[in-house]
């Protein structure tokens, strides 16, 4: 048996997401990434102390994201994903370590004390950021919760109002520049946060749990425009989340945190290439019981040109072993289509190195399930 | 007494009262709305955070706050003769006046403060905006309907201790009240000042309220609280209640 790609599964949740871009527009079909490093983060620590207490929050988080790249950072609550990306633009003095923006350190702009400089101000105002409550003042219409990050910057008043205006545009939300932030819906006023976090032109763009607020439906409409202005604008997007749904979709690489810690990270195609990758079965889990004790459970992974060769059947027939399939998906993943199979083989492992053999070598990547032979793969239940 | 012998001296009251009550507002709003803020900023964990000065500004804002009126209008006749040369007159009324609501308008200002979410400070924080920044463009607009309730109770406040005003021969109605309606037995005149303060205090309370609502729904009525409304009910069907049977 070959898998062969689903209808259902093969369409994007819209035209513009993943492998399609959209007909008619601008957008290229393949990523902006340079191998140019704009977010770096060497031995970053965070300690925070109450009250004689101290928890360490980052221990030591070296980041590398490369610019016009999507990164997401995943982790459960409380494993530091927070405090990184609060670090990233010192709205958290790093305990130690050095963050450096676009060639700029910004620790050494930091000074003493908590008040930020003028020069460390100014860096911040070349990166945006985007929250998970949205942030908007609302005091302020929409169009002046635009010009905010204007107004510090000291643009004249025509221009800003003009950039305002194109920037609501661009998010799709030009009819609401009078409106006030109460007048929105959750996913409005994202696009609100996003408009704004761009008003000052930056190279990066930072995301707090953008999406968490948000229904699934608006998820999806905000990881489009993300993924959007990325392939127009080049531009560089870290984010952190909690849900696999936002690095599945719209991530070039991604990084697993765990208390303070990162334990996973590279492209989304190497880490799926990886065996025994947490991230990776996170992204993409199968499920299903093996159904006997003497019993081989494969997770077989189909990328690229693999996923076209009936492998199952070939294995049944050239050593006439019977094949219980216990479950598999397909799906796109970070813009590569992706096939994962749970297959289950009578016999122990030992008796099963041959086929297993046979297996890798038609170019599937082979992870055992179980007990026995090499790292366990525990499949997640993504992250929470 | 006849209503035209009284009915100067009220008016005169009244204007007396007006002059008092405007005057230190007015200074209680200057002074106590920096210092409320600063109250915030330097609180631990603050922008300007401070625990020295935040201690000091809060211990006296405590017990200028908890000093009953009359005592501290004595108590400050020294500084109220250097600042205005007297120490009896509605002139010199109006020092006492504003320093005991300053500290009562700060607090209230503080409180207010921090209601502001913290994620909007951060949020101009990350586009680089200064402290001044906060204040201006964060602080004091998102908390402006919450602002104008508390300087709505600082002005009922100030009528209220401008009462005690007359034993400094600085007039106003309740010295009124106490040398005609008390001391003469004018039982008539007492109901008069009576009944000017409440229409007066009500209508404040009502304006302050609509002010701080039509602010407050214009922004969608999330964040900031609004304080105290002790007369709420006391007009039924008055504009406040209309204003909130349109919305």
């Amino acid at each position: 048996m070959s898998v062969r790609r689903r209808p259902y599964e093969t369409q994007p949740h819209s035209p513009c997401l993943n492998l399609h871009p959209c007909p008619g527009t601008p957008t290229p079909a393949h990523s902006t990434v340079t191998e140019t490093h704009v977010i770096t983060t060497s031995g970053l620590t965070k300690v925070y102390r109450s009250r004689g207490r101290e928890v360490t929050a980052l221990d030591g988080v070296d980041l590398h994201v490369r610019e016009g790249e999507v990164y997401g950072v995943i982790g459960q609550s409380g494993a530091g994903k927070s405090s990184l990306i609060r670090c990233v633009n010192l709205l958290e003095r790093p305990t130690s370590g050095t963050v450096t923006v676009a060639g700029q350190d910004l620790t050494a702009l930091a000074g003493r004390g908590p008040r930020a400089g003028r020069e460390l101000r100014r860096a911040r105002s070349r990166i945006g950021m985007v929250f998970q409550h949205f942030n908007l003042l609302s005091s302020r219409t929409v169009r002046d919760n635009i010009e905010l990050p204007l107004e510090i910057l000291g643009t004249p008043a025509k221009e800003r109002s003009r950039k305002a205006l194109e920037l609501l545009d661009l998010v799709g939300l030009a009819d609401k520049a009078g409106a006030y932030p109460a007048q929105l819906s959750g996913g409005q006023k994202q696009r609100v946060g996003i408009a704004r976090a761009l008003a000052g032109d930056p190279k990066v763009l930072l995301s707090d749990e953008a999406t968490s607020a948000l229904d699934p439906e608006t998820t999806r409409s905000i990881l489009q425009l993300l993924r959007d202005l990325n392939r127009q604008l080049g531009l560089t997007v870290l984010l952190i989340t909690h849900e696999m749904d936002v690095v599945k979709s719209i991530c070039d690489s991604a990084a697993l945190m765990d208390k303070g810690r990162i334990v996973e990270s590279g492209t989304v195609s190497e880490l799926l290439a990886t065996p025994g990758s947490e991230l990776a079965a996170a992204l993409f889990p199968v499920s299903g019981e093996r159904t006997g004790e003497d019993r081989t459970v494969l997770d077989v992974t189909f990328h690229g040109e693999a996923a076209t060769q009936p492998v199952v059947s070939q294995l049944a027939r050239t050593y006439n072993i019977d094949i219980s399939i216990l479950g598999a998906a397909i799906d796109t993943v970070g813009g590569l289509q992706i096939g994962r199979m749970r297959i289950e083989l009578p016999g122990r492992y030992e008796d099963n190195v041959v086929p297993i053999g046979f297996l890798r070598e038609q170019g599937l990547q082979i992870d055992v399930v179980g007990a026995d032979a090499q790292a366990p793969v525990l499949v997640k239940d993504g992250a929470k | 007494m006849t209503w035209s012998e009284i009915q100067p001296v009220l008016t005169q009251a009244c204007w007396d009262t007006l002059y008092m009550v405007g005057w230190s507002t007015l200074i209680a709003v200057v002074a106590g709305l920096p210092l409320g803020i600063l109250l915030v900023l330097t609180d631990k964990g603050g922008l300007l955070q401070n625990v020295v000065v935040n201690k000091v500004i809060g211990q006296v804002v405590n017990i200028a706050r908890s000093m009953p009126f009359i005592i501290l209008m004595v108590a400050l006749m020294t500084f109220t003769r250097w600042i205005t040369g007297t120490t009896i007159g509605r002139e010199a009324a109006i020092v006492p006046l504003a320093i005991g609501a300053i500290p009562f308008f700060a607090r209230l200002v503080e409180m207010s403060v921090r209601e502001v979410d913290g994620g909007l400070v951060e949020a101009v924080q990350s586009m680089g905006g200064s402290t001044w920044k906060v204040v201006r463009s964060v602080l004091v607009p998102e908390a402006l309907p919450s602002l104008i309730s508390g300087a709505t109770t600082t002005v009922i406040a100030l009528i209220g201790y401008s009462a005690m005003a007359g034993t400094v021969g600085a007039g106003g109605l309740g010295d009124v009240a106490v040398r005609y309606g008390y001391q003469r037995f004018e039982t008539g005149v007492m109901w008069i000042t009576v009944a000017i303060l409440a229409v007066v205090i009500s209508l404040l309370q009502i304006v302050g309220d609509v002010v701080a609502r039509s602010l407050h729904r214009r922004s969608g009525g999330s964040g900031g609280l609004l304080l105290f409304r002790p007369l709420r009910g006391v007009l039924p069907g008055t504009v406040a209640t209309e204003a909130v049977k349109k919305s």
